[in-house]
């Protein structure tokens, strides 16, 4: 393992490299189609992926992967590349969006088969996959070693799980208020260890 | 007591729950600090899931991209009205809908008889829940609850909370009332108490619309945040 910060290049899973993305974003505040076209392609199977694991239901994680799509369509002109990359600003939204709807449907049988489920083999569709994802991949497992066996479970529990963080101390023994503390820790050694900066 | 700057991590990976993301939402306008801590986590929670590779199915694509055919696209949001907005907040109908953190129900007229001394010099916060017609409007916020009492006869507002998490550290809960011109009056500050009946300050009887926010300590003359909690009142 390393953990010499590796600077971040073009955005694992993406084909396309930030400024790109960011070219196609202000081209479809514009109402240009076939940018957003350009656009859902070069980073479709990335939100997918994440709203896959999230949710796990597969008509309902089409059902999100639309919605957050149509609101990147709608809400492209308030991207702020000041702010942050373009994969960032998407991921932030799918995420939300996932989020919103698992704990809105807060399906019992969710709730009781995530929590063991929890180390499935997440999806992963081997023809998606292109060289610069497995890359990423490999640089985040390795910057995940150097996280505490806590951290990286709080963080798991809460991102994957979509769990809150009273929720995450109640499954890992945690006294209330130590969870959060215990998730933006190991974000902040993961974001060191990725070398991640504005 | 919550350290408020703690939650930065958690709120990235949307693990607050809606009343503790609003009051991190409303220190975040005020804290560069949280801002950038906010930003760099964010780009590293977007590379948490690169491994996570799925190609969803072409109907979806299909689906999708007729969709946004039929979508106008929002315009770009106006840096000179944004920061106008940050620095003379409005209690604006779109930004009810923007806070998202509440679901406010309009419970109607209650009729109980008045119990109050007509003879009482001093005005409770109890006249107004027990007038006549009093007007209730009720929030519920994650496990907090209140509700939020006008009657036009006694002419003030009166404000019941249960459960109600503290401000941060240095903060504290401020109460508004908004005219029926938009502009909003202090309507007094709210002790540190998860539940409690209080007089909103001020004449209600015209106001068409009550709210919180969190405030430094002291209190602020015009508010410095968007609302934990607003109500339109009829
Ligand atoms: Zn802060």
């Amino acid at each position: 393992m390393s953990n010499d910060p590796v600077p971040a290049g073009e955005p694992a899973g993406t084909g396309a490299p930030t400024e790109a993305l960011a070219q196609l974003l202000r081209r479809s505040a514009r109402g240009d189609e076939a940018a957003f076209a350009e656009f859902y392609d070069a980073t479709a199977a990335r939100v997918h992926g994440l709203i896959r694991r999230v949710i796990r239901d597969p008509a309902q994680s089409e059902e999100v992967t639309q919605e957050v799509y149509w609101e990147v369509w709608r809400t492209a002109s308030r991207y702020d590349s000041n702010a942050g990359s373009p994969l960032a600003w998407l991921m932030t939204v799918a995420h939300r969006r996932a989020v919103d709807r698992v704990r809105a449907s807060e399906a019992s049988h969710r709730r009781e088969s995530s929590w063991s489920g929890r180390n499935q083999p997440v999806p992963h569709d081997e023809t998606a996959e292109r060289a610069t994802t497995a890359l990423e991949a490999a640089r985040v497992r390795s910057a995940m070693t150097q996280l505490t066996d806590l951290q990286r479970e709080a963080l798991q529990l809460a991102y994957f799980g979509g769990y809150t963080h009273r929720e995450v101390a109640a499954m890992l023994d945690l006294p209330v208020g130590t969870a959060k503390t215990r998730i933006r820790d190991g974000l902040i050694r993961l974001r060191d260890a990725l070398g991640v900066a504005r | 007591m919550i350290d408020i700057h703690a939650l930065s991590g958690a709120y990235v990976v949307d693990a607050l729950d809606d009343t503790e993301r609003s009051l991190f939402e409303a220190h975040l306008a005020d804290c560069p600090a949280c801002r950038d801590e906010v930003a760099e986590l964010t780009e590293t929670t977007a590379v948490l899931s690169s491994s996570l590779v799925e190609e969803p199915p072409s109907h979806l694509r299909d689906s999708i991209l007729a969709g946004i055919t039929t979508m106008r696209p929002l315009p770009p949001l106006v840096p000179d009205l944004a920061e106008h907005r940050r620095r003379r907040f409005r209690w604006m109908p779109s930004l009810m809908v923007a806070a998202a953190v509440l679901t406010a129900i309009a419970v109607g007229t209650l009729l109980i008889g008045n119990a109050g001394d007509p003879e009482q010099p001093v005005l409770t916060a109890d006249d107004v829940i027990s007038a006549e017609d009093a007007e209730r409007v009720r929030v519920e916020l994650d496990g907090a609850r209140a509700v939020i009492v006008r009657s036009a006869s006694v002419g003030h507002a009166a404000i019941i909370t249960r459960e109600m998490p503290p401000p941060p550290d240095g903060m504290v809960y401020q109460l508004w009332l908004q005219d029926p011109d938009g502009s909003l009056a202090s309507a007094g500050l709210m002790p540190r108490e998860r539940n409690q009946t209080l007089l909103l300050e001020g004449d209600a009887t015209s106001a068409i619309g009550a709210g919180i926010t969190v405030e430094p300590e002291g209190g602020s003359p015009q508010p410095t945040s968007e609302p934990i909690i607003f109500v339109a009142l009829s």
